[in-house]
């Protein structure tokens, strides 16, 4: 029984440890940004700010006007979350309920497309974007977040399972294709939507290099991209940097905590990776 | 089983835009933002690749000429091309099986009937994950700064000497390894629980009866129930450490001495900072081959196993 007990120690101190470990770079984070310049470039290294101000907070808002970057990013991200959950779950639904001639090529065709990188469509894309006079707005961020293969995939896995009498019997009693999809078959797979709403959201939210290469100007930045441009100009100040590093996180973090059991669903059921 | 009998053209209650039209309205927005913004682009991306289109081409699509295998051929002869994909590989190969080493280890710790709180564990692993990656290397390029950082510190105090990690050569790749293993090994953490979960417990048993150790459970039990999870893992993960770039661009700028340089971030100076696009493109393509033919390798060794 004894073994039992000097196990069990062990194993605590070791998780205790290493999850403090884990998250010491992000605590520091957020106790660096509460500093006054200067005082997280010291040795020893600081964990606790001599006296909490808000200087940077408030150097990143009014000065460096970053409020702009987060309505830039949280603009893009809702509306590429929102547009694509629309065109996914249509697809999806389609792919799953309906049968249609080349239905299984498409179907296969989209799956085996999953495979090409992004960066593959950067250079056309930008191309077609500017010679449509769309480099530097939102629309380049959300166009190419219209649709995502990986959504409609999901989505349809998910559909599969509703039985087919609920449809039938709403064709029964009168109701349209697009009646069946907005009463059955969307308040259905709530919980894959929310699913794939949050990992739209924070997948567009952290991206990092189309936005970089498609957004041209300061103020069209979403915060990732204004962040590394700050550190272009602020490498030597700490405080300043956290405290936009925390306002890039925290959205996104927000999120998370609140739709956990949602985040986690995702991650099993196949790879969303950002 | 008929999985589609809402298509029945006889039926009724049909209205006119129902069946096999309804299908084709649903799928069109979707379809065609896909075509339009991936599979054309895919396509033309192939085609600027056996071109020459430069900042000139940029001003008037008349300068643009086809020049065959060129690029390709310019790529294969381009010492920082070399670079940046031997940096590339470094990367994959040395934060791969780390990362996902870890996440087994801390799956297996976490899947333990010894402890209680694993809810607050899990959650402290997995933070990282849902964090912004520019965001995090920023703060890690002050963690490992040589004076003030808190790696140093650490070290320090544990008798170890300061090491200047992303200023020096030999140093900056094993640093973004570890911030990347950091970032990363809470998601795969994740998918292996549930595959732990989902071993069942009478293997174990029986085992246990037979007089297996732990190490012989481990070895006989874990591993082999585990390899499905462990392939779609290393495929996932390969692929996307493969597309390395916002670490380097923040914390080293491909530096010291192009020891960091990667693959995509030589394709993005290529393309977008020097605007030449043919040549951008041929990297981009040589990176989707790489990508590919990995798949297929880990799929050709895990099926062997």
């Amino acid at each position: 029984m004894n073994t039992v007990l000097i196990k069990k120690t062990v194993l605590y101190l070791f998780l205790i440890l290493t999850s403090i470990l884990t998250i010491t770079p992000l605590l520091w984070m957020i106790s660096a940004s509460f500093m006054s310049d200067g005082e997280a470039s010291v040795f020893p290294p600081k964990f606790i700010p001599d006296r909490v101000v808000l200087d940077q907070y408030e150097n990143l808002l009014v000065r460096l006007n970053i409020s702009r970057n987060f309505i830039n990013s949280l603009i893009v991200s809702i509306l590429v979350t929102v547009i694509s959950l629309f065109l996914n779950s249509m697809a999806g639904f389609a792919f799953a309920k309906y049968h249609f001639k080349g239905k299984n090529q498409l179907f296969n065709l989209l799956l085996s497309s999953m495979i090409i990188p992004a960066q593959v469509v950067m250079l056309p894309l930008f191309l077609m974007l500017k010679s449509l006079g769309l480099i530097n707005t939102y629309l380049a961020i959300i166009i190419p977040g219209l649709a995502n293969i990986f959504g409609i995939f999901l989505i349809r896995q998910y559909i599969l399972s509703i039985p087919d009498s609920l449809i039938e019997s709403a064709r029964m009693d009168g109701a349209t294709d697009f009646q069946i999809y907005r009463t059955i078959i969307l308040p259905l797979s709530l919980p894959i939507l929310v699913t794939l709403a949050i990992f739209t959201f924070t997948g567009t939210w952290n991206d990092f290099l189309w936005p970089l290469i498609a957004l041209t100007d300061n103020s069209m930045y979403t915060l990732p991209v204004a962040l590394a441009n700050l550190m272009g100009e602020h490498a030597k100040d700490p405080e300043l940097m956290m405290a936009g590093s925390l306002l890039t996180i925290l959205p996104i973090l927000l999120v998370f905590l609140v739709l956990q059991r949602y985040y986690i669903q995702g991650i099993l059921l196949g790879g969303i990776k950002e | 089983m008929n999985r589609y009998p809402i298509i029945s053209r006889q039926s009724k209650n049909f209205n006119v835009r129902s069946g096999l039209n309804a299908a084709y309205y649903f799928l069109l927005p979707a379809i065609l933002s896909i075509m339009v913004f991936f599979f054309i682009p895919v396509i033309a991306a192939l085609v600027m690749s056996f071109t020459d289109f430069d900042i000139y081409g940029l001003n008037s699509i008349g300068n643009v000429r086809f020049i065959g295998l060129r690029n390709y051929i310019r790529l294969l002869q381009d010492p920082l091309f070399w670079i940046a994909l031997k940096n590339t590989f470094y990367f994959v190969l040395a934060a791969g099986p780390l990362s996902i080493l870890v996440s087994l280890g801390a799956a297996i710790l976490l899947n333990s009937k010894l402890i209680k709180y694993k809810g607050l564990f899990r959650l402290s692993y997995f933070i990282p994950v849902v964090t912004t990656l520019v965001a995090v290397a920023v703060i890690w390029r002050f963690i490992y700064h040589p004076r003030f950082g808190l790696l140093n510190y650490l070290l320090n105090v544990v008798g170890i000497n300061s090491i200047d990690w992303l200023g020096d050569p030999s140093w900056a790749m094993p640093a973004i390894i570890l911030m990347a293993v950091w970032k990363n090994f809470g998601y795969n953490m994740i998918i292996f629980i549930a595959g732990l979960q989902n071993i069942p417990e009478q293997l174990y048993e029986a085992a246990r009866i037979e007089g297996a150790n732990r190490w012989q459970q481990f070895k006989s039990i874990t591993i082999p129930m585990l390899a499905p999870t462990t392939l779609f893992i290393s495929v996932i993960t390969m692929i996307g450490f493969f597309q390395l770039f916002a670490e380097p661009y923040i914390m080293t700028q491909g530096g010291p001495l192009n020891r960091t340089l990667s693959v995509v971030q030589y394709m993005y100076q290529e393309g977008f900072r020097w605007w030449n696009m043919g040549y951008s493109a041929s990297i981009a393509f040589v990176l989707f081959i790489i990508i590919f033919i990995g798949t297929l390798v880990q799929f050709k060794f895990q099926r062997k196993e």
